[in-house]
């Protein structure tokens, strides 16, 4: 265990009477001071670790550890966290300074330092001279920040986010996206953050857990989730991706659509069958000639920063290109991608087998340079 | 032009109910508390209530609507609570509201039975040794028989209220280092008091008048408004007195629904 862990799960199961578990067997570690999201579909779990670090259930199997202390029985109004909830959670019949205030004045602080802390907590939101609002005045984004000031005025070591930009809409979830990772910085506490929009997390995290099934199936920063994708659910959950089977001849080749490419992958066994990643960014439109694959444009798609284009090779398999330059639905064009767009997937690897592996390439790559 | 006259067509019902049931007798029962009892205009009426005997009754009256709705509250509360918990409450709530749908006077007689000298409450008191006791027509059969009438009624707007509270607003509560006392003297207590108000006044304002009651199970021990009211109707012809008593009924009751009036809150 590395001194920074905050929290930590070991082997950690919570099941509901003779349901499937929600969660199923979990480990992880959570370190001081970074930002971190969990990240997965509905019902996958995420929003189970969130109330179990918060103490609103507690586990079936396994232990919690908070700071190294074992946390499983001590109820949530003892525990050092604090959570920003999806619908906010504001007392309605207090206005916004005694919302803020709730759990000051349950810690009995004096009157002068309770309003010192909330207009203190109030500024780090931006909403000074908002403090006699009632809560109803307030617009979504405004209840939003008085539900993260109410969080954050009781100093907590870790603030537990539930999905809560959730209800805001577009532009200003991307603004808030920005604040709360600004806030994060610079208040310097640990953010435990649960969403289901992949974008928010690749933008904000410092690491981030995919959760499936209960299960988590990838953690690392947003980078490797997004370049190094563990399996078929990863890749496909984060980003859009092009699924292919195919078959590691040897090292640094890899044969599918029936034909043999050049890779950066290797370790495996001769002729075993894998899955094959290409990003839609990673695919880049050219003549039949020089292309790599040959494929039918089906339909197009423009989404502002790019055209979303689907294609289709000889074999039916779809290949999603994501481009600046507009092509021409029904036209056969060729699709090139560099052998390093290639990410090559192992049927059914485990987390450590998969860091494993990848940090023999690391190596490789020193030794080479 | 045919919407507009189907909406008034809808309108005719309401208005007919608002005049003949509310407006008109309003206006009789005032007309009639200016005549004495020989049929002259006068503010004798007015005075009269002024004097300690009607003052008193109506003290009588407040106190044991008091009692009543106090009573009636502190069984309510634990109990819409409790009902908001259980897995099936709405078959549960179901079970207490049945009651009300019985005819007062049938349950009145029933309890004359159980309270009785020879009843089933009293036949239970010598079995464990305490012997046989005046229940029927005391205070205490009044009250008890009253709480029990009025129990659903107060039960079911609190029951609503405490079922409409955003349970994760507990959790925030807790999350904030609130206990489970704290939470509910700072949050749920709060935001039920509408519920509270008004199942205080679906009991108040009935106990202030309940007169069938009083005859019945307290033996006319306990003259209330409502007694008073009737008597005057039915055994003196007074009526220009029993109108003015309930002249100030109704302006009691109004007093007490602007008292307790509820305010919407939103979010």
């Amino acid at each position: 265990m590395t001194n920074a862990a905050i929290i930590q799960f070991n082997n950690v199961t919570k099941q509901y009477d003779n349901d499937p578990p929600v969660l199923d067997d979990v480990s992880f570690e959570i370190e001081r001071g970074k930002f971190y999201t969990l990240l997965g579909p509905s019902g996958c779990g995420k929003t189970t670790i969130l109330r179990l670090i918060a103490g609103f259930i507690e586990p079936s199997k396994g232990e919690i550890y908070f700071n190294e202390k074992k946390i499983n029985d001590i109820p949530a109004n003892k525990r050092q966290v604090n959570t920003v909830f999806q619908d906010y959670a504001l007392f309605p019949h207090l206005n916004v300074f005694e919302n803020v205030a709730f759990g000051l004045r349950i810690k009995k602080l004096k009157n002068a330092e309770i309003e010192r802390k909330v207009k203190e907590a109030l500024s780090f939101v931006n909403l000074t001279g908002y403090e006699n609002r009632e809560i109803r005045e307030m617009s979504g984004g405004q209840r939003q920040r008085v539900a993260i000031a109410r969080a954050i005025v009781n100093e907590p070591e870790v603030i537990l986010l539930d999905e809560p930009l959730s209800a805001l809409d577009l532009k200003l979830r991307t603004e808030m996206q920005y604040e709360l990772r600004e806030l994060q910085r610079r208040l310097g506490i640990t953010f435990i953050f649960v969403t289901h929009d992949q974008e928010e997390a690749l933008a904000m995290s410092d690491e981030i857990f995919v959760i499936n099934k209960g299960k988590i199936q990838q953690s690392g920063t947003p980078t490797d989730i997004y370049d190094e994708p563990i399996n078929r659910f990863v890749a496909d959950f984060i980003g859009e991706s092009n699924i292919v089977n195919g078959r590691m001849m040897k090292d640094y080749r890899v044969e599918f659509v029936g034909r043999e490419f050049e890779c950066v992958d290797k370790g495996f066994n001769e002729n075993e069958p894998v899955e094959i990643i290409i990003r839609p960014e990673d695919l880049e439109i050219t003549t039949l000639e020089r292309g790599k694959l040959q494929v039918r444009v089906d339909s197009q798609l423009f989404r502002g920063v790019h055209y979303e284009i689907s294609c289709y090779d000889k074999d039916e398999n779809e290949w999603l290109v994501h481009s600046t330059k507009k092509a021409t639905v029904g036209d056969e064009i060729g699709l090139y991608f560099d052998p390093e767009a290639i990410h090559v997937m192992r049927h059914g690897e485990t987390e450590e087998e998969f860091d494993r592996r990848l940090e023999t390439y690391a190596d490789v790559d020193r030794h080479g340079k | 032009m045919e919407n507009k006259l189907t909406r008034s067509l809808y309108r005719i019902p309401y208005l007919l109910w608002i005049l003949l049931f509310v407006i008109v007798p309003i206006l009789l029962v005032l007309y009639y508390s200016f005549f004495d009892i020989e049929g002259n205009f006068s503010f004798i009426n007015y005075q009269k209530f002024f004097t300690p005997v009607y003052l008193k009754m109506t003290i009588s009256s407040f106190w044991y609507a008091f009692l009543i709705t106090a009573i009636s509250l502190l069984i309510s509360y634990p109990t819409a609570y409790l009902l908001t918990k259980t897995r099936h409450k709405q078959l549960w709530l179901l079970l207490i509201i049945v009651p009300s749908w019985i005819n007062l006077l049938l349950k009145a007689y029933a309890f004359i039975g159980i309270f009785g000298t020879y009843g089933a409450a009293n036949s239970f008191l010598k079995m464990i040794g305490i012997g046989s006791r005046q229940i029927l027509f005391t205070d205490f059969s009044f009250v008890f028989v009253s709480v029990y009438i009025f129990i659903p009624f107060m039960i079911l707007p609190i029951f609503n209220a405490l079922d409409e509270l955003n349970p994760t607003l507990l959790d925030a509560a807790s999350d904030l280092g609130a206990s489970k006392w704290t939470t509910f003297r700072r949050i749920i207590f709060p935001l039920t008091i509408d519920g509270v108000k008004s199942g205080c006044q679906v009991v108040f304002i009935p106990a202030l008048s309940l007169f069938m009651l009083t005859r019945l199970i307290a033996g006319n021990r306990v003259i209330t408004l409502g007694t008073s009211i009737e008597q005057h109707f039915l055994v003196t012809q007074d009526w220009g007195m029993g109108s003015t008593i309930a002249v100030f009924l109704i302006i009691i009751m109004v007093l007490i629904m602007l008292v307790t009036g509820t305010r919407k809150r939103g979010v």
